[in-house]
């Protein structure tokens, strides 16, 4: 195939069963809005452009309340209108999927230009304690099989899940494998088919997981409450404190289940390596390749890749991080945002990076130039 | 479930909640296959009071929730429900874009020009000249919603009054029926922090539209003219009335099949990725 990294978003949501998507128009994601769109009426899917992305992610959740897999795509300053309806996604546990397409910030900055400007924001952002889920697919086919998983996480665990891509991943074209829809499996979760609800039925019934079994209205034979405030277990509003102390408790105790499906971030180790070249999504192409060239210049380099960011790998970061190399974090911001999450997950810290935040991608060329600078200044201490 | 109902002694609120609650029984719909999505506020409480299926949105959203269900589902009766401030402040964008996309659902605005959960700030209705501790030297002109929405072409307008139970029961029977985005704006007296407008200042000027035979709701000239009258004369009851085609229009995806009853199987994506071989 040979395919961008926006179709294979498309292609991802699609086979991973959305049905609904509420998208307002934005560079650099406004190629899968509209693929989707020219889709929807021989798939059956529905593609809407509403007035604001405040109303996408309402939508969204109107959507997914209702009992389809919905979605939504917009860019840092879209994602920044959600924040509040994310939050909603996160108190009332209702799925979503919000790939956010970086672009460099802040607030218009450079719209048609790349960056990784925005790990923290999805990472951290939101009112209030919640669990979510955070991707940053590498390439094209990454982004396909892992925004298909990010339905299954999403609703499994009635979560929202974010899938970070920027400009360069979606605009790039890539020669891949035919994607295998055979992966593809459809994981909705615990959902109270039509007469078999029990008469104490409550949406947000406290269980050993935290997840509560879901109900659809009209669709489970059962009346579901939702509520933005704090509610109790039958999902209506409350202010109790032993009610919202075990609520947000549960909430929060789905991150111990979740945890098992987040994969471990890639390490490829080379042999007599002293540095570890630390990089996350679109940038890892040219990591690699850069590593490559290192090595065929006998300086063997590891590396440590993440595209499963959330719930953060901690451990197998750490392993990754404490063989005594020198580790530097390659990424295409300005402030080191995966060098500081490194830090805050694991307490590793990372002396040492390489930044580009020009609105350029980070080539192959740059990595090993500013790595011999490094080098060179490193040996020097 | 909720033991007190959280609204003040003599609260229009109340009387809404009968005129909702009668119309709901003589439509004869199961409890199961209604949805009410509300913003926050005292309005926004609403679902909480009644047995049917509820999903609390945050402030001013209720209604672009309340049409993605409606699309997906469209078995469901849907009511989006929130105040003067929930839907002509923080929800104004989304009151026009939903008169303009037209889905069929039923929008109830309990208007008493008042913040009443906020305990008292000036809300877009509020009176002109309401002294509030936000607005010390009084408000200015106020939004006229109504007349917005006979200028938006919104399909269904009407103007309700909390205390005539009867008639606003009527008129949300209409709403319901109505095929198309029906949009009440219900006037409703706030006795705790709003003292102009109320049951005295209502019961003078409220009269039934319904009751001038020659008031056609489907002229859209006479129902700006008629939104605008406001003073020692409010009219109540059908303003506008226009037949539109459904948000559904603009979008293909949806068929006969409702959205919610769909098989999800990743196989059916073969033909497609073949398109980039």
């Amino acid at each position: 195939m040979f395919i961008n990294g926006s179709h294979s978003v498309a292609l991802g949501a699609l086979s991973g069963g959305c049905k609904f998507l509420a998208a307002y128009p934005m560079t650099p994601i406004t190629p899968i809005l509209e693929f989707m769109a020219s889709k929807g009426k021989e798939y059956n899917v529905a593609v809407f452009q509403p007035e604001d992305e405040i109303a996408a992610i309402n939508m969204v959740i109107g959507a997914s309340y209702a009992g389809v897999r919905a979605m939504t795509v917009t860019s840092g300053s879209g994602y920044a209108l959600m924040v509040e309806g994310i939050g909603l996604s996160g108190i009332a546990e209702i799925p979503a999927v919000i790939v956010l397409g970086e672009r460099p910030g802040p607030a218009v900055g450079l719209p048609t230009r790349t960056e990784q400007g925005e790990l923290l924001f999805p990472v951290f952002s939101g009112t209030g304690e919640f669990p979510r889920v955070v991707f940053a697919p590498s390439d094209a086919e990454d982004a396909f099989y892992l925004t298909a998983k990010a339905f299954n996480l999403a609703e499994k665990y009635q979560v929202p899940v974010i899938i970070i891509t920027d400009t360069y991943l979606g605009n790039s074209y890539f020669t891949v494998e035919k994607y295998d829809l055979s992966r593809i499996k459809i994981e909705r979760g615990e959902i109270v088919a039509e007469g078999t609800a029990s008469a104490d039925y409550t949406r947000y019934a406290v269980t050993e997981s935290g997840v509560s079994p879901r109900a659809f209205p009209g669709k489970s034979g059962v009346l579901v409450y939702s509520d933005s405030d704090e509610h109790d277990e039958t999902g209506h509003i409350t202010e109790g404190a032993e009610v919202r102390t075990r609520q947000v408790a549960k909430r929060l105790k789905k991150y111990e289940s979740i945890k098992k499906e987040i994969s471990a971030p890639e390490f490829v180790k080379a042999e007599g390596a002293e540095y570890t070249l630390i990089s996350w999504g679109s940038t890892r192409a040219a990591v690699k390749e850069a590593a490559a060239v290192l090595s065929a210049g006998k300086i063997p380099v590891n590396i440590l890749h993440l595209t499963e960011i959330w719930p953060f790998p901690a451990q197998a970061v750490a392993e990754a991080l404490s063989g005594g190399t020198v580790n530097i974090a390659v990424e295409n911001n300005a402030s080191g945002q995966m060098a500081y999450l490194i830090m805050a997950e694991t307490g590793i810290e990372i002396m040492h990076r390489i930044n580009k935040w020009d609105g350029r991608p980070i080539s192959v060329q740059f990595i090993v130039k500013e790595f011999k600078k490094l080098a060179g200044q490193v040996k020097k201490k | 479930m909720p033991g007190d109902i959280a609204w003040c002694p003599g609260c229009g609120n109340y009387s809404i909640l009968k005129a909702v609650k009668k119309a709901l029984f003589e439509l004869e719909l199961d409890p199961v296959n209604v949805l009410f999505v509300s913003g926050i506020g005292q309005a926004g409480k609403f679902p909480q009071y009644i047995k049917c299926n509820m999903l609390n949105e945050l402030h001013g959203r209720a209604l672009p929730a309340a049409v993605a269900a409606k699309i997906v589902n469209p078995d469901l009766t849907v009511f989006a429900e929130g105040g003067d401030g929930d839907g002509y402040g923080e929800g104004g964008n989304h009151f026009m874009a939903a008169m303009q996309h037209n889905a069929d659902i039923t929008y109830l605005v309990h208007d008493n020009k008042v913040y009443g959960l906020t305990k008292g700030q000036a809300s877009p209705t509020s009176v002109q000249g309401f002294v509030t501790k936000t607005t010390p030297a009084g408000t200015g002109e106020p939004l006229n919603p109504v007349a917005l929405a006979v200028a938006a072409d919104c399909s269904f307008v009407a103007r309700g009054y909390a205390a005539d139970i009867e008639h606003l029961s009527g008129l949300i029977k209409m709403a319901v029926k109505h095929r198309g985005f029906s949009y009440i704006d219900i006037l409703q007296p706030c006795v705790t922090f709003n003292r102009v407008n109320t049951y005295q200042f209502y019961q003078k000027r409220v009269y039934k539209l319904d009751e001038d035979k020659n008031y056609d709701p489907y002229d859209r000239a006479a129902a700006f003219t008629k939104s605008l009258e406001w003073g020692d004369r409010i009219p109540i009851g059908l303003i506008y009335k226009v037949e539109r085609p459904l948000i559904e229009a603009m979008i293909p995806g949806v068929n006969a099949v409702p959205l919610v009853d769909h098989e999800l199987d990743p196989m059916k994506y073969e033909e497609l990725l073949n398109e980039f071989i």
